[in-house]
């Protein structure tokens, strides 16, 4: 049956690209967490009245977040060649997609990182001061623990978006359902084939988000 | 115990320089209760913040138990502040974290170990009161349940001084007194020195032992409770003690009883301490003629003894009344006949 409605999908190659996709999702998304979380906490403790509170660093911080964010994926791809020639040793396969994915998502959750902190009651962060807290116990014990929903609900929200990003990674070779689609179905004129990329894409979609929103209602104590 | 000399903060906003607190000198005495009552905007929150190093000073210097508060930072200064804890109008909890959690997080900012800290926690939540919601979240919690959590956080590593910050300003009466009574027990039990602020004369009336009166930075009027609450100075101080004693001073007032009761004589009766616990009306009664009729009445305890006012009207002949009001002074009690005029 299914194989009379998709008669030219190879379910071996098909199996590999989903592999692929999750690979280079899960890493990128791995590193875009701490990346991102890093640069979030600078511009929230360097921004003005904060604890680090740093003109320069916060500045510069916030230039790069904000370029970064602002290069259309594709094009960030292309003006990363040489970066990952020379990181990764080659531009080819899911490993060769990962700095371009980790670089150009990281910056996006920097931001939804900063959101997210500037939620807290500064009443709390004040307490926390109070009690003779150190700027790192205040980060680990104050900061992280009391935007946890908003940092898991904003990495669901960042990896489906990697998810995409790693379909279009494939247009250059990195390997994945992308490739798959773009090079066996699209070139070929094999609808079936993008068809069934699409819909495994889909599916790891909507497990993303269900495990995001689940684990985003658990931590939620409010 | 504190000692404040000097102490002036400016913040400067941009366009302008705001001064907070204005050359402030203040010296609280170990296991006093302390109130410092103003209103909004003046800056009695930034005193309190001065006492902990949450902010500094321009000038002047903040001395702690012979630490001057002032000069330390880093490390010296966060030990400093487990000795001075606070607590807050919007409890500032961890909603994160359970009732436990939340009172183990300075143990965890002292170092202390895990085992201890469970036991130090229980001690705690027995103390104030809160046995059987050790495994609650914030948001399970009262107002009132929310405060105690704060308090028993802030009692954890053993302070020497507890700041109040418009503790009770976020909850209903009720709860307010509990809280208040509570704070009077931990003053007693611990011998703890208690700095609070609040907007509330009844706050200042029930546990405060002496109150500082602010406006513009400034402390305009500094003195017992008792005395404040007598012969408050300042037209400041005089709305303050109004908010919980309307003495019925006021010529409307005086006339207005005036129509109520047109014969014989109206005689206001300030008590101050002691003599609130005397049976003065009941020896008056007995050992004078003239007849007691009570018209209105008003009297507040405070932890340094009871104040209050009583007006009577007395009835008899001119003769008579001269006699009962030259006994009331004999018994020490300020009595005065109020003239309509």
């Amino acid at each position: 049956m299914i194989d009379t409605l998709f008669p030219n999908v190879d379910w071996d190659n098909m199996w590999e690209a989903t592999i692929e996709t999750l690979y280079m999702t899960a890493l990128s998304t791995l590193f875009t967490f701490i990346i991102g979380l890093a640069l979030g906490i600078l511009l929230f403790l360097t921004a003005p009245k904060q604890l680090w509170a740093n003109k320069v660093v916060n500045w510069l911080t916030g230039a790069f977040v904000n370029i970064f964010r602002s290069i259309p994926f594709i094009i960030l791809i292309i003006l990363l060649i040489p970066f990952t020639l020379f990181l990764m040793g080659s531009i080819r396969g899911p490993n060769a997609a990962l700095p371009a994915l980790i670089i150009g998502s990281a910056p996006f959750y920097a931001r939804m990182v900063l959101i997210a902190l500037k939620e807290i009651d500064k009443g709390v962060i004040e307490a926390a001061r109070s009690m003779g807290a150190t700027t790192g116990t205040i980060i680990w014990k104050v900061l992280l623990p009391e935007s946890k929903p908003a940092l898991i609900s904003g990495i669901t929200v960042t990896a489906i978006a990697l998810v995409g990003y790693t379909a279009m990674a494939g247009i250059i070779g990195a390997g994945g359902l992308g490739t798959l689609a773009f090079l066996d179905g699209f070139q070929r004129s094999r609808e079936d084939v993008t068809l069934m990329a699409t819909i495994l894409i889909l599916i790891i979609v909507f497990v993303i988000q269900y495990i995001g929103d689940l684990a985003t209602t658990k931590a939620d104590k409010r | 115990m504190i000692e404040l000399k000097k102490v002036t903060k400016k913040f400067d906003t941009g366009k302008a320089v705001l001064t907070a607190v204005d050359q402030v000198d203040l010296s609280i005495a170990d296991g006093e209760i302390f109130g410092i009552i103003g209103y909004s905007g003046a800056g009695k929150s930034t005193l309190i913040r001065l006492l902990n190093g949450l902010e500094k000073p321009t000038s002047g210097t903040v001395e702690i138990n012979g630490q001057e508060i002032t000069s330390i930072k880093g490390g010296e200064l966060r030990k400093a502040r487990q000795k001075v804890s606070m607590i807050f109008q919007h409890f500032n909890l961890l909603w994160s974290r359970t009732v436990k959690e939340n009172i183990e997080f300075p143990l965890e900012i002292a170092g202390v170990g895990k085992a201890q800290r469970g036991k130090r926690v229980q001690e705690l939540i027995e103390l104030v009161g809160l046995t059987g919601r050790e495994n609650a979240y914030p948001s399970e919690l009262s107002g009132g349940q929310k405060q105690r959590v704060g308090i028993a956080r802030a009692l954890a590593n053993d302070p020497e001084v507890l700041l109040c910050d418009e503790a009770t300003s976020a909850l209903d009466p009720e709860t307010t007194d509990a809280i208040l009574d509570l704070l009077v027990d931990i003053n007693k039990r611990l011998g703890l020195t208690i700095v609070l602020i609040t907007h509330e004369m009844h706050v200042i009336r029930k546990i405060c032992h002496r109150v500082a009166v602010m406006e513009g930075g400034r402390v305009v009027e500094l003195g017992d409770v008792l005395n404040i609450f007598q012969s408050p100075k300042e037209e400041i101080t005089k709305r303050f003690v109004a908010q919980v004693t309307d003495s019925g001073d006021s010529q409307e007032t005086i006339k207005n009883l005036r129509e109520l009761y047109p014969t014989g004589e109206l005689v206001k009766l300030v008590f101050v301490g002691d003599q609130t616990e005397q049976p003065i009306l009941t020896k008056l009664i007995r050992s004078h003629s003239v007849e007691v009729n009570i018209v209105q009445g008003n009297i507040s305890h405070t932890q340094r003894g009871a104040y209050g006012t009583l007006i009577l009207q007395l009835k008899g002949s001119p003769n008579e009344i001269e006699e009962a009001l030259a006994f009331l002074r004999i018994e020490d009690v300020q009595a005065e006949v109020m003239h309509n005029d």
